[in-house]
């Protein structure tokens, strides 16, 4: 079951919005149904799911309806017609009573301008859900110490929110989400307020949080290099209709529409595809087992210089040369070992192809891409990074 | 060109009211009556000195020591002229009015700011009550509730009451939205979101409104005497009546005194929570 479902949600301003829907139903644009009825469209027909512990990132232009459809997730705006189910149950039909406890146990919010409480202190302001779930003072405090340490702003409980940059007032907002302990977070622009270098700084806090957390977080935003930075998956809305989602690759890679294609053309893409995506199979690998002979057959094969050696678990050994290989097999003292070069670069999948330009022209080898445990995943030579970088990778990657 | 007999329709009203609410008006009467009484009591039993000790000290606290220093040497001053019970009477008059616009015009100014129909309906009669001239609300006044403190009472609430009923509306639709917002996505009731964030956060504008209503009704001591509520006005009027200008001077130095005294201190009551 997915964490948050969202089921043909529709949210239409104006005086009769039932009236609209079947027009909408038919295809008119919202254009049009603003110049014929005077109803403003917010989300046309928005479906998707969310996985637990996953980033799910919404990004539009202004006006697209970013914001209606976050709010229509926890009924700030009440949803024209559509479902939307959090842990499979729907909060749209439910009563207000139910409402209010899924606000308060399932979901947490943090907003563009941080919308904290003046006139409380820092402390007050984290422990504020807590407080209005009715929590005694000690476990208020307790949970919004954590969570003020966890955004680390330890020291701060007794200022003031003026008192504290913007970077910090919404460390603040997102540890009053973090102290209610809710699986969901929604954040409306969360960092759009702030100026880029504290906003970079947020983003890599967040995921490094996330790492930790593993929390369900639907992310608006109208920056595409925020959106491809954090999210998973990415859904990309126009006027109020959801055009695409896919991770920020599938996006990079296949725009769907020429919209999209057209928010995408600019990003650079050294700071968002990474090794994984570039690499190349790493078909031609040496077990140290099979020996020296059949390194230089194999590298003989594939005209090649050099080789990877890998153990039996393909776990990186080393690199050896042909011209080494040749020389021992010459004086007939085969030995993989004496020959084995260990100082081999790796990276992880995962690495962006800006960090990997140095590395690769910085080496007399290929990269390595490797998993945690050191198993060979693929390899990127000079050419793929290049290629990457203007987006013609072939994908046998 | 014809007339219309605005006025007589007004005056059948009125008679209609007296009629049928003679019950309801004495027991308003009653309460005002032992309120202000009770007041008065307190004010005047308590000592002058410690009263003007209290008084420095309270502004003292809120508004700096300047203010302190001036409350208490204003406060002595209306002494030495021998106007300390006429003070004091006024004082009860005002605290009483007071406290009645603030428990009828706090609650009608959320009400107000929560509903676009009352706000449209309210704006122009709240107009219309600080607008008219003040003598007009000694009439039915007097009608209702005889001579004495008590109709003094009734204009002065009818006329000081606006400025709260407003400024408690604009405070509380002045708190910005994303912050009722966030209030609501952490699952407060309607309730939990009045009390913890929209009125602290309106609290500054209604104390600017209370600061406003309290002058009003300063402005209404020498009207409400002519009916017989006392106090200094009563002091002033002699002064007028009997033309000894002295004595009006006098008196009217000691409304200004209070008046000054209790707007410095409202006013930084609203500051210090801004
Ligand atoms: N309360 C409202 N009444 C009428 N129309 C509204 C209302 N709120 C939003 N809209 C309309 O719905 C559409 C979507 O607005 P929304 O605020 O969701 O956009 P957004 O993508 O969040 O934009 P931004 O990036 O500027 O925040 C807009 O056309 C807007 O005019
Ligand atoms: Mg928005």
């Amino acid at each position: 079951m997915s964490k948050v479902e969202v089921k043909n949600v529709y949210k239409i301003f104006g005086p009769t919005p039932q009236n609209i829907l079947p027009l909408l139903e038919k295809g008119t644009t919202k254009n049009e149904i603003l110049k014929k009825t005077g109803h403003s469209v917010g989300v046309n027909n928005a479906s998707f799911s969310v996985e637990q512990g996953e980033m799910f990132v919404v990004m539009g232009l202004s006006g697209s309806g970013k914001s209606t459809l976050i709010r229509c997730l926890n009924r700030l705006i009440e949803p024209t017609a559509g479902q939307v189910l959090i842990d499979g149950q729907d909060i749209v039909g439910c009563d207000k009573n139910t409402l209010i406890e899924i606000r308060r146990k399932k979901m947490a919010m943090v907003f563009q301008n941080f919308a904290l409480l003046p006139h409380r202190t820092i402390i007050d302001n984290v422990a504020f859900g807590l407080e209005i779930q009715g929590k005694n003072q000690e476990e208020r405090k307790e949970k919004a110490q954590q969570a003020l340490e966890l955004v680390g702003l330890k020291g701060y409980e007794e200022s003031m929110p003026t008192e504290l940059s913007g970077g910090m007032q919404q460390r603040v907002g997102l540890a009053r989400a973090l102290a209610t302990d809710a699986d969901i977070l929604l954040m409306d622009e969360a960092f759009s307020a702030l100026d880029p270098l504290i906003r970079k700084e947020m983003q890599d806090e967040l995921l490094s949080l996330q790492v930790k957390m593993q929390k369900t977080i639907i992310f608006i935003t109208h920056d595409l290099d925020e959106a491809l930075k954090i999210g998973d998956r990415i859904a990309i809305m126009k006027d109020g209709v959801i055009v695409q989602i896919g991770t920020p690759e599938e996006i990079l890679e296949n725009p769907a529409n020429e919209y999209v294609r057209e928010f995408v053309q600019d990003v650079n893409r050294a700071r968002v595809v990474t090794a994984a995506s570039i690499m190349k199979r790493a078909d031609t690998l040496v077990s140290s087992k099979e020996g020296v002979r059949v390194a230089v057959r194999k590298m003989k094969e594939e005209s090649i210089s050099s080789i990877f050696v890998v153990n039996k678990e393909r776990q990186l050994e080393g690199i050896i040369t042909i011209d080494d290989a040749t020389e021992q097999i010459k004086n007939r003292k085969e030995n993989i070992e004496k020959i084995l070069n260990r100082d081999v670069q790796t990276v992880s999948p995962d690495t962006l192809i800006e960090e990997l330009i140095p590395m690769v022209l910085n080496s007399r080898y290929p990269l390595v891409v490797v998993d945690e445990n050191r198993k060979v995943l693929g390899i990127i030579f000079k050419a793929s990074v290049l290629a990457g970088i203007i987006g013609e990778e072939d994908s046998d990657g | 060109m014809v007339r219309i007999p605005l006025g007589d329709y007004v005056e059948i009203f009125i008679d209609w009211l007296t009629d049928n609410f003679a019950g309801f008006f004495e027991g308003i009467k009653n309460a005002l009556e032992a309120t202000i009484n009770g007041f008065e009591w307190v004010f005047s039993t308590i000592p002058f000195i410690l009263m003007v000790l209290i008084f420095a000290a309270i502004a003292w606290k809120v508004a700096g020591r300047q203010t302190g220093i001036f409350t208490g040497l204003g406060l002595w001053l209306i002494g030495s002229m021998e106007l300390w019970n006429a003070t004091m009477q006024t004082f009860a008059l005002v605290s009483t009015a007071t406290a009645i616009a603030l428990i009828i015009g706090i609650p009608l100014g959320i009400w107000m700011s929560r509903s676009n129909t009352l706000d449209k309906i309210l704006r122009p009669v709240l107009d219309f009550m600080q607008t008219m001239p003040a003598f007009v609300y000694l009439i039915p006044a007097v009608y209702f509730f005889d001579l004495g403190p008590v109709p003094g009472a009734v204009a002065t609430v009818i006329f000081a009451m606006p400025p709260v009923v407003r400024l408690t509306s604009l405070g509380i639709r002045q708190v910005p939205k994303e912050v009722i917002e966030a209030s609501r996505s952490f699952g407060s009731t309607s309730s939990q979101l009045l009390y913890k964030v929209q009125i602290p956060l309106a609290m500054p504008t209604i104390l600017a409104g209370l600061n406003q209503t309290i002058l009003l009704s300063l402005s209404m001591v020498v009207i409400s005497a002519m009916i017989g509520s006392g106090g200094l006005g009563d002091v002033v009027l002699k002064g007028i009546t009997q033309m000894r200008i002295g004595l009006g001077f006098e008196g009217g130095l000691a409304v200004v005194i209070l008046a000054m005294v209790l707007d410095r201190i409202t006013q930084n009551l609203g500051q210090k929570r801004a």
